[in-house]
């Protein structure tokens, strides 16, 4: 149901541009030389409509759609799992994009007509755009694992793979279970959302157990064949931090479960559990499926301009995209991932040819207890032989061992990236 | 001359025209590399909380520390690391960029 108060500030694309006109915030409106929506405002969409609003001087229209009310990080939830922060720590407004002229519209997106250049919303009308940004995240393929292909499996069996309620539910269940409980989790096939994220659970679920209900444990069923980041650093984590407590299991991808009876099944065993988190594999998001080009799930892109390989003056950001080699689907990498495509979008709505050479960078920390953290960090150029962008060897590494100052850069990222992003 | 070595030669005499060729002709070049320093640095080097602010600080400044980190003059927990992902030019366009923002 829509009230009027949602709908006055969803508005029609009409009276967003009137509203606009009296809206001191927004710098002298000149006259815009075209409009791009961003649909999706997490850390690529929301970044990349910031952008382009900053480095186009106002002189881009930008719209960005999203249905969700806030911002909540995915990156630092698994400190809510474990107990350190809460879900306001991790929650921001978007409202300050507002300042820079991003006009905001709460909506569900419908559908995408990328002949016409049209977007189909649900509560308003449908709207036209020169250039459209898509920073879609992630859906599943329940579908993969049968016994979580259904609605009332997955209240029980959560993924809490993007960030929000899911997030609290788990927490919950970790918290009503009993002490001596097991918590299974999985971790798909890569590529997949935040691959550090798994491993980085597994600590924060340990730290909460460790100091809640130390008679429990933790099975960790990994489909691929090692720990796929940080490995040595979340090994030695594991061994010394919370001994005994965790079992690791590579090459055992969770191929279904069984609901009423709590257990989760690879090819050749079955283990039950109190609380089980399963991550089906995941694809590119529902509403960038017409632009999926690689294995049924990613979306091609030149890493020149973000721009889909299948739809002109469609530009996907974020873990949606077919990675670049040695590219993690991250936060990180998605607001990088908009400010190519913001840089890229000026230089084409001008006629001038987009920069030939994108540098971009990673850093993603892991919080392996509430205090102490461990870095994975890349800085990747784009190489015209190759036509991608390819990480620059010296740069890659990771932290020497864990540590508390890490802890602290750890939460100042996230700081300071949300405030790139959204103030 | 070794045909492969000449290949190499070549290849990198091409690069480094090229890339000298990009930062003339790209008036962006520091903005577009500094807005990879802007997740941890801030937005145009306007950092918010607990992590150094870039903006408005003298480019010879920042380019040194670069450099230092780079060398390992300067230790650290991460620029030892994605210092060592950019060539001198990109350091210096980067330096010049934070250093002409208000601080």
């Amino acid at each position: 149901m829509t009230s009027r108060r949602d709908f006055l500030k969803a508005g029609g694309a009409a009276a967003v541009s009137a509203a606009l006109a009296g809206c001191a915030a927004v710098p002298e409106m000149k006259k815009p030389i075209g409009r791009v929506i961003v649909i999706g405002g997490g850390y690529g969409g929301a970044t990349c409509a910031k952008y382009l609003r900053i480095w186009s001087g106002g002189t881009i229209e930008v719209f960005l759609v999203e249905r969700d009310p806030t911002f909540v990080s995915c990156p630092t939830s698994n400190l809510v799992l474990g107990g350190s922060r809460t879900m306001a720590d991790i929650t921001r407004s978007r409202d300050k994009l507002r300042e820079y002229g991003v006009h905001i519209i709460r909506d569900d997106v419908r559908g995408i007509d990328a002949q016409k250049k049209r977007v189909r919303l649900t509560r308003v009308e449908d709207l036209p755009y020169d250039r459209l940004v898509l920073s879609p995240g992630i859906d599943f393929f329940f579908e993969a694992i049968p016994g979580l292909n259904n609605a009332e499996a997955q209240k029980r069996i959560l993924h809490a793979w993007k960030a929000g309620p899911q997030t609290l539910a788990l927490r919950a269940q970790l918290e009503s279970m009993r002490d001596g409980g097991v918590y299974i989790l999985n971790v798909p096939n890569a590529p997949y959302r935040c691959p550090p994220g798994p491993y980085e659970r597994v600590c924060q679920v340990a730290s909460y157990f460790t100091k809640s209900k130390p008679k429990s444990k933790i099975l960790l069923l990994d489909a691929n064949p090692d720990i796929v980041s940080k490995a040595g650093l979340f090994r030695a984590a594991w061994n010394q931090l919370y001994k005994g407590m965790i079992e690791y299991r590579p090459n055992s991808e969770v191929k279904d479960v069984d609901v009423r009876g709590m257990a989760a099944k690879t090819d050749f065993d079955s283990f039950k559990g109190d609380v089980l988190n399963i991550c089906p594999p995941p694809r590119a998001g529902d509403i960038a499926r017409p632009f999926i080009t690689a294995n049924n799930r990613w979306c091609g892109v030149d890493w020149l301009t973000m721009e889909s390989t299948v739809a002109k003056g469609v530009h996907i950001l974020g873990d949606a995209t077919l990675s670049a080699p040695a590219m993690p689907k991250s936060g990180h990498m998605a607001n990088n991932h908009g400010k190519i495509a913001a840089a890229a979008i000026i230089e084409l709505m001008n006629g001038r040819a987009p920069n030939p050479q994108p540098v971009i960078a990673n850093t993603c920390y892991s919080f392996v207890s509430d205090k102490q953290v461990i870095h994975v960090t890349s800085v990747h150029h784009y190489d015209p032989a190759q036509k991608t962008l390819v990480p620059i060897k010296p740069s890659v590494g990771v932290s020497a061992q864990r540590s508390e100052l890490e802890g602290a850069y750890g939460w100042a990222w996230a700081q300071n990236i949300w405030a790139d992003m959204l103030a | 001359m070794n045909r492969l070595v000449f290949a190499v030669l070549l290849a990198g005499g091409a690069i480094a025209s090229f890339h000298a060729r990009a930062q003339s002709a790209d008036p962006n070049l520091g903005r577009n590399l500094g807005a990879a320093c802007a997740n941890c640095h801030g937005t145009g080097g306007h950092a918010t909380t607990g992590m150094p602010a870039l903006a408005g600080l003298p480019k010879e400044y920042i380019a040194k520390q670069m450099r230092d980190f780079r060398s390992g003059a300067r230790s650290a927990t991460i620029m030892h690391q994605i210092s060592k992902g950019y060539t001198d030019g990109q350091i210096e366009a980067m330096a010049a960029y934070f250093a002409a923002q208000k601080k």
